[in-house]
């Protein structure tokens, strides 16, 4: 059953350019995304890693003089589609950001955001939710005795486990992670990291990181990008161990970057 | 350790003059704080030693008459709060709204630029020149002549671009992460502005609106353009009643202290009632901005 899981394709990534206006910062990558695996994509500050994986939830359009080209298969439909509403996709394809955001509101309306956006007002089943998803990111016993306090009470590490159960709360498919630990203390990184392994059970994970001894721990895929280019895709321990191009090693080594 | 470069030599004189002119710099400043200060508290000497004996509860409560022991402000200060209740809803309707679409969903392009220029203008346009055109529009063109309404509608056509500039700047400081969050998780455009950017905006728009209506509630110049009466005797039942309001009660007051040199003392009491109204509303935006600060 598992290796089933492992074989099926959530992302499909062909042809994929985009510019900053007149800049390209991505050039022609490929990839595919298995279902629950990790996927580490690793880089040099301004290689495109974090432009990338906004693209996946169609983020990167917040910003207006973005254009791109080629395709993102996700389950087969390309998300550039006309018909492909950006609202459904990101309640399918979560994300956390680099640095905890979490709403000025209490701890549980934070988590039942989501929920309730979607049209849920019920409020046994949203305390159900916000049950699950702080259980699920590992914060439940932490908050459980003040749900109504301000979330910004919280410490860093705590505001960022927050923000994982509040996009586990609409119940995604994927989750994308733009550099989740890099504002966090080495205790709280190791939470998250922990928190990863047991995510990867029930969601697909895509995580930007600058560490690669962090894409080395969580990841089961990694994938290396320099100036806009997908350098190298491959088994995590194979590329780590093994790397097939000349600038992937010089870049695990420490030579650059 | 002799690497630096430079050696440089302490020169006493030169370090005297330092001193001297950052004491001098001291006092020419706080100087200009106590001119600014005593001015006001001559102004406020001699409005409160006029008005003493004149303001008590029945100069409130006391119909205008033309005898000064008897006149009262109670017209006025219905005629005030009427204002208000035009200028409040219609600017905090449109000024809120425009800053929205401003802010939120108008294209960052020369059109905006443009728009933006014109709004940032208009707020430093004489309140003269909105009289005028409320005289035209209101009072003439739609026939509302200088009725509570019209007035209030001129107001608000005054304080307006204050209420859009500042209901801007109080989205601008909306951290474009929480935006982030809310798209993040398939919230749309609209959801994300009312449930996250608004509350969080709040206070500042109160904030800058409170300020906007006080700027109002003292304006003269454009309520006599629209030929506000002398002279009203009836208290104003509905809004397309003619009406007087306290600036304009002030000013006439004060224009007629060389027929009857009591008007002065009613003058000075009406200034002291409208202080107090100014006062209260600057205290509520104050409380407001401190209740709510956040910090992110």
């Amino acid at each position: 059953m598992n290796q089933q899981h492992k074989s099926e394709t959530v992302y499909e990534v062909k042809g994929l350019n985009l510019w900053y206006g007149d800049d390209q910062a991505l050039k022609d990558i490929n990839l595919k995304i298995g279902k629950n695996e990790v996927t580490a994509i690793i880089g040099p500050s301004g290689c495109g890693k974090s432009t990338f994986i906004k693209t996946l939830n169609r983020m990167i359009e917040n910003i207006p003089i973005v254009r791109t080209s080629g395709e993102i298969l996700y389950h087969g439909d390309n998300i550039f589609d006309k018909t492909v509403r950006v609202e459904e996709l990101r309640t399918k394809v979560g994300m956390v950001f680099q640095k905890p955001n979490p709403f000025p509101k209490s701890i549980f309306e934070n988590v039942v955001y989501g929920p309730k956006i979607h049209g849920i007002k019920d409020k046994a089943l949203l305390m159900e939710i916000a049950e699950t998803s702080l259980k699920s990111a590992a914060l439940w016993d932490e908050v459980k005795d003040r749900l109504n306090d301000n979330a910004y009470g919280l410490s860093g590490g705590q505001q960022q486990r927050l923000c994982i159960a509040r996009a586990l709360a609409v119940q995604p498919d994927v989750i994308l992670m733009d550099e989740p630990t890099s504002a966090l203390d080495p205790i709280a990184t190791a939470k998250i990291e922990e928190l990863i392994d047991t995510l990867k059970e029930e969601y697909t994970i895509a995580i930007v990181t600058h560490s690669m001894q962090q894409a080395g721990r969580i990841s089961d895929k990694t994938a290396f990008f320099l100036m806009g280019e997908l350098i190298e895709f491959d088994r995590t321990e194979v590329l780590f161990s093994n790397p097939r191009d000349k600038r992937t090693e010089d870049y695990i080594t420490g030579r650059f970057g | 350790m002799n690497s630096h470069p430079i050696d440089i030599k302490i020169n006493p004189k030169h370090t005297n003059r330092r001193i001297w002119l950052s004491s001098a710099s001291k006092y020419l400043f706080s100087l200009s704080t106590v001119f600014a200060l005593v001015v006001l508290g001559v102004l406020i000497y001699r409005i409160v030693s006029d008005s003493i004996g004149w303001l008590n509860f029945d100069f409130l409560t006391n119909n205008l008459s033309i005898f000064p022991e008897k006149a009262g402000i109670k017209g006025a200060i219905i005629g005030s709060v009427g204002l208000m209740l035009v200028v409040i809803p219609v600017t905090l309707i449109l000024g809120v709204s425009t800053a929205i679409y401003l802010e939120e969903y108008a294209k960052k392009g020369k059109l905006q630029r443009f728009i933006q220029i014109n709004i940032s203008n208009l707020a430093s346009v004489p309140s003269v020149i909105f009289g005028l055109l409320g005289l035209a529009v209101f009072g003439r063109a739609l026939n509302l002549g200088s009725s509570i309404l019209a007035g209030g509608l001129t107001l608000s056509l005054l304080v307006l671009p204050i209420v859009v500039v500042s209901s801007q700047e109080a989205l601008k400081a909306v951290p474009g992460f929480l935006r982030e969050a809310s798209y993040g998780m398939g919230a749309g455009k609209w959801t994300t502005i009312r449930k996250v950017v608004l509350p969080v905006a709040l206070p500042g728009i109160l904030t800058g609106s409170i300020l906007a209506m006080s700027r109002a509630i003292g304006e003269t110049a454009p309520l006599v353009v629209l030929g506000i009466p002398t002279l009203i005797l009836k208290i104003p039942s509905s809004p397309m009643d003619d009406f007087t309001a306290l600036p304009i009660q002030i000013y006439y007051w004060t224009l007629d202290t060389v027929l009857t040199a009591e008007y002065a003392n009613l003058a000075a009491a009406t200034i002291i009632v409208l202080l107090g109204v100014l006062f209260i509303l600057n205290s509520v935006a104050i409380v407001i901005r401190n209740k709510f600060q956040r910090s992110f």
